[in-house]
């Protein structure tokens, strides 16, 4: 945490969800996301006359997932309401929401940042679930066109997670966040991807003031839209927070003494603006949908979601350490590129009986190739078998890591097998008599180098490395190393 | 044989032993609404050709030999709150005029299925909001025992059009008495089931907790025929009843021997037309001869009925309408002149202003007030909790009598134009109907006698939930001992 400003920030977030249904929340349009505008729409998400809601099961499963992998009490009775405002993308006039029951309530989620910054438990006050609006296009320039309404969105899943103002600096509510959503992108809840618009984030924020009375002061609470992306939020946070702490000392305005306002994040400007007042605090009309039938949890239902869920990834972090042997720093890298990419690891792991070499390799080597092609560990060319292949022999001794790099580029780049690459490169293990050979032929042309090594500087063997690399591409260099100075030894001490 | 003479029973049966072509029959009807419906106004929307079309693929399949459905060549008018895919649906709203929805009501589907002949769209108090039907945007319907006096409503078109023969059965819908109460004023049989007995899908929603379609024609027997088509459960209304559906017809038979029926003495509170009175009495009369006994039952918060049901409906329309907006479909003002906070605001209050009739606004007026922040508890929330009293003061008279007769309405038909100043004293037409809908319980409603004036009087029974069978079983007993169900207004002989 930084902790060099004179105040603290405190944040909390409101974070919309999409959950990665197949069918929207109230009708069975599909909830692909690109299609041509209003292809994916029929009575019921278009809100014509006499068309009525039926709640999709998968996504109330889908969101007590969510729900209980965030530590929530589910609710054993939860009913829908209507949230009534007129907007041309909201083509009931409502959209239906939970008002006062919400499904689940009461839950936590923590960030550990893994270099021990800082350790941030964030109550979450609830979860609930609502349909999603559809989508204005507006004309840039005002009233020279028409608004345009896209109504495939309309009725799509959303969960509404909101949290407490737990969180204390910008770079935590970053962290948070990405702790979120490889939580929600781990069981399966949703995507996440905020291009898409899957994952959606607000932010309060607001600065306590140490006073020198000894007092706290608090500025008023600002409420942070249009951020799209985590970096916007953290940049869009550390920006208010200083414009918070300028207007504070100049107008020494606290909270309660203003209401609350609505900035929005200029993502290219760098700065948060100020938005238009809306009426005075919106009154939505929350009632209870008489459309829909209030929905109960069993017991029996909750173990059978808590059966799906398989292990978060607090727990999974700790699981893979301790299983193979990796430091936390390791295993959070593995765990943080998710589920797939971790059971690449314990495949490769498990083949090669280790850890940390399968964890080194992936960082350094399979890791950097994805980031480079952009490509997703399920449809990386080198499988598990073939990378445990290639590590094994260099674990035996074949050929040295940085030779195993070569390998592992040409298998990446033929897509053939690593025992045809290295057969093709001429790569064979170097017999022991061939390497005395070599290294007796290298210290009889290095006079200088064993006269060095014979003088207490075994560090000068190095320079017979290279030379027995450029003769023979196949040496390893340790073992090259080792003979040289066992033969030099053998020779006795310089006259 | 002249297909208006016969009942809705006898007409399907008649097609199905061949005796009745179903074109024939259609026409017969076709051509009754083309002579009388100018007087009377019940239809706003007439298919002759779909119908005729579909009559005639009726006769084809009887010719064929396929199996018949159970409505098989059987015309039915249908309120014009229910969505059908070849026909417009206006719920009687400038807002929606000429809107066509893309799909059938799950009851017209069932109609469809059941190869009933679908001859129009009836008027309606727009939005189903009115017991007159005068606050229809395309005229108010008649009533054809007097065309000076209005028919009932909301689904006053249905009503009159059975009343004057213009078609065998109607489907309404009923919030607060929309069904019993025009049958009532206009002499014909008319069945509010249970809630969530019939789907309300493609019913365009008014007060969704109380929507509920049903059969209007002229006897219960004929109701009882129509009813088993329509009713079921529908997976696309989640609050659709899952219970099965009985063959009301077979279960008519039964005597009545042993049927307890309560008697509400509120009922003959100070308003309650002489007349009025004469023929509920009477009625209750018929019922101990046929073997019933009558037990004085109270329903102690019956009398919040009114106020809570202007509560409830009204939020829940002011939501249901919100859609109405002008961006999508429906009416939309043409001008924007400005003085608004934005085009876009304009646009709304434009279109609603324009849209929207008086009665529907002062709904949505009242409804929006009473969800409003800092009124919701004193307003919503209270009428939620009287609802439940309401329902528990059936149940626990539901515990000492099997039925509970009574009025429909507390006079015959009235004046149009009579009550149109007076929006409380319109309100109270649903005084007897209103606590049926809050309890999500069944009711009928027919004919037990006519005023010295020639006014049909309406006596109803209500029900505990999914007792339609009994409810039916008592009013068809009752029209086999009584024939004041088969007289028509001469007008339209």
């Amino acid at each position: 945490m930084t902790t060099s400003e004179p105040y603290t920030t405190v944040i909390g977030l409101e974070v919309h969800v999409q959950l990665q249904t197949k069918t929207k929340l109230f009708c069975g349009c599909s909830t692909k996301f690109g299609a041509p505008p209003n292809t994916q729409v029929c009575p019921v998400c278009l809100g014509l006359p006499g068309s009525l809601p039926v709640m999709n099961r998968e996504a109330f499963q889908l969101a007590l997932k969510a729900a209980l992998a965030l530590e929530c009490r589910i609710a054993p009775f939860t009913k829908w309401d209507r949230k009534n405002y007129f907007y041309p993308d909201l083509p009931k006039g409502y959209q239906i929401s939970q008002f006062d029951l919400p499904f689940s309530s009461d839950g936590w989620l923590e960030v550990v940042d893994p270099k021990g910054a800082f350790s941030r438990k964030v109550g979450i006050i609830r979860v609930h679930l609502e349909e999603d609006a559809g989508k204005s296009m507006h004309d840039e320039a005002a009233g020279t066109a028409d608004s345009r309404i896209d109504l495939n969105r309309a009725g799509t899943p959303l969960c509404e997670i909101v949290t407490q103002p737990d969180l204390r600096s910008p770079q935590e509510a970053r962290a948070w966040l990405n702790e979120l959503k490889l939580l929600l992108v781990y069981l399966g809840v949703s995507d996440c991807n905020m291009q898409e618009g899957s994952l959606r984030v607000d932010a309060n924020v607001n600065l306590h003031i140490p006073c020198p009375d000894g007092r706290v002061a608090k500025t008023p609470i600002v409420e942070i839209k249009n951020m799209n992306s985590f970096r916007s939020v953290e940049r869009a946070l550390t920006y208010e927070a200083a414009r918070q702490f300028d207007e504070w000392q100049a107008t020494k305005a606290e909270l309660g003494k203003i209401p609350k306002q609505t900035r929005g994040w200029d993502d290219p400007a760098g700065v948060t603006r100020a938005q238009r007042h809306k009426e005075e605090s919106s009154d939505y009309r929350y009632f209870p949908d008489p459309d829909l039938v209030p929905v109960t949890v069993a017991e029996a239902q909750l173990a059978a979601v808590r059966a799906t869920m398989g292990e978060p990834p607090t727990v999974l972090r700790k699981t893979l350490a301790d299983t193979w042997k990796i430091s936390a720093y390791d295993a959070d890298v593995l765990v943080n590129q998710g589920r797939e990419l971790v059971a690449y690891f314990e495949d490769v792991a498990t083949r090669v009986g280790e850890g940390k070499v399968a964890s080194n390799w992936l960082q350094q080597d399979v890791l950097r190739t994805l980031n480079e092609r952009g490509e997703s560990i399920n449809a990386f060319p080198i499988r598990p078998d073939a990378l445990a292949d290639l590590i094994g022999r260099v674990q035996k001794g074949d050929f040295d890591t940085s030779r195993g790099r070569e390998i592992f580029a040409e298998v990446l780049a033929s897509g053939r097998s690593v025992a045809d690459v290295v057969a093709s490169l001429g790569i064979a293990a170097v017999g022991d008599d061939e390497l005395v050979a070599l290294c007796q032929e290298l210290l009889a042309a290095n006079p200088k180098i064993v006269a060095d090594v014979q003088g207490g500087k075994e560090q000068a063997a190095a320079g017979l490395i290279g030379q027995a690399k450029k003769k023979n591409p196949n040496v390893n260099p340790g073992k090259v190393r080792q003979m040289c100075l066992d033969l030099i030894k053998a020779m006795g001490p310089s006259a | 044989m002249q297909p208006a003479e016969l009942s809705a029973v006898e007409i399907v049966a008649a097609i199905r032993q061949g005796d009745l072509s179903a074109t024939h029959c259609t026409e017969a009807f076709l051509d009754r609404i083309a002579k009388f419906d100018g007087s009377v106004n019940a239809f706003l929307h007439v298919d002759r050709e779909g119908a005729l079309a579909t009559a005639a693929r009726i006769d084809e399949k009887r010719k064929a030999g396929k199996p018949l459905g159970p409505l098989a060549g059987l015309p039915v008018a249908v309120k014009d709150a229910l969505c059908t895919a070849d026909q417009p649906t206006t719920c009687a709203s400038k807002m929606l005029a000429g809107f066509r929805p893309p799909y059938d009501a799950d009851t017209v589907a069932r109609l469809r299925a059941a190869d009933a002949v679908i001859v129009g769209k009836t008027n309606m108090d727009e939005f189903a909001m009115g017991g007159s039907n005068e606050n229809s945007a395309f005229g108010p319907v008649k009533n054809p025992w007097d065309l000076a006096r209005a028919p009932g409503g909301s689904s006053g078109g249905s009503a009159a059009c059975v009343a004057a023969d213009m078609a065998p059965a109607a489907i309404g819908s009923d919030t607060g008495g929309s069904i019993r109460q025009p049958a009532g004023l206009c002499g014909i049989t008319g069945l509010k089931p249970t809630y969530g007995r019939v789907s309300r899908r493609g019913l365009v929603a008014f007060a969704s907790s109380l929507d509920q379609v049903g059969p209007m024609a002229r006897s219960a027997a004929d109701c009882a025929l129509v009813l088993e088509a329509i009713a079921g459960h529908d997976p696309g209304d989640s609050t659709s009843l899952a219970a099965e559906v009985p063959r009301y017809g077979d279960l008519l038979e039964q005597p009545l021997t042993g049927l307890r029926i309560g008697r509400v003495p509120d009922h003959y509170a100070a308003g309650l037309d002489p007349e009025v009175r004469k023929g509920v009495d009477e009625a209750f009369a018929v019922f101990k001869a046929a073997g019933a006994t009558v037990h004085d039952v109270e329903l102690p918060h019956a009398k919040y009925g009114v106020p809570t049901y202007y509560l409830i409906a009204p939020c829940e329309a002011s939501s249901n309408l919100a859609r109405y907006d002008g961006a999508h479909y429906g009416h939309r003002c043409q001008k924007l002149r400005g003085g608004f906070d934005s085009p876009l605001v304009e646009m709304y209050c434009r279109s609603r202003g324009e849209g929207f009739g008086p009665e529907v606004k002062r709904r949505i007026m009242l409804g929006t007030y009473a969800l409003s922040a800092g009124y919701y508890d004193a307003y919503y929330a209270k009428a939620l909790k009287v609802r439940r009293l309401i329902r528990q003061d059936y149940l626990d008279a539901f515990a000492k009598v099997d039925l509970i007769g009574g009025p429909v309405s507390a006079t015959p038909a009235f004046k149009l134009g009579e009550k149109t100043g007076d929006p409380l004293a319109m309100y109270l037409v649903d005084l007897y109907t209103v606590a049926t809908n809050l309890a999500g319980v069944g009711g009928i409603s027919f004919p037990c006698g006519f005023t010295k004036g020639g006014l049909p009087i309406g006596f109803q029974l209500q029900g505990p939930a999914l007792a339609e069978p009994l409810l039916l079983r008592a009013a068809d007993r009752f029209q086999r001992l009584t024939d004041w169900h088969t007289r028509r207004p001469k007008q339209f002989a």
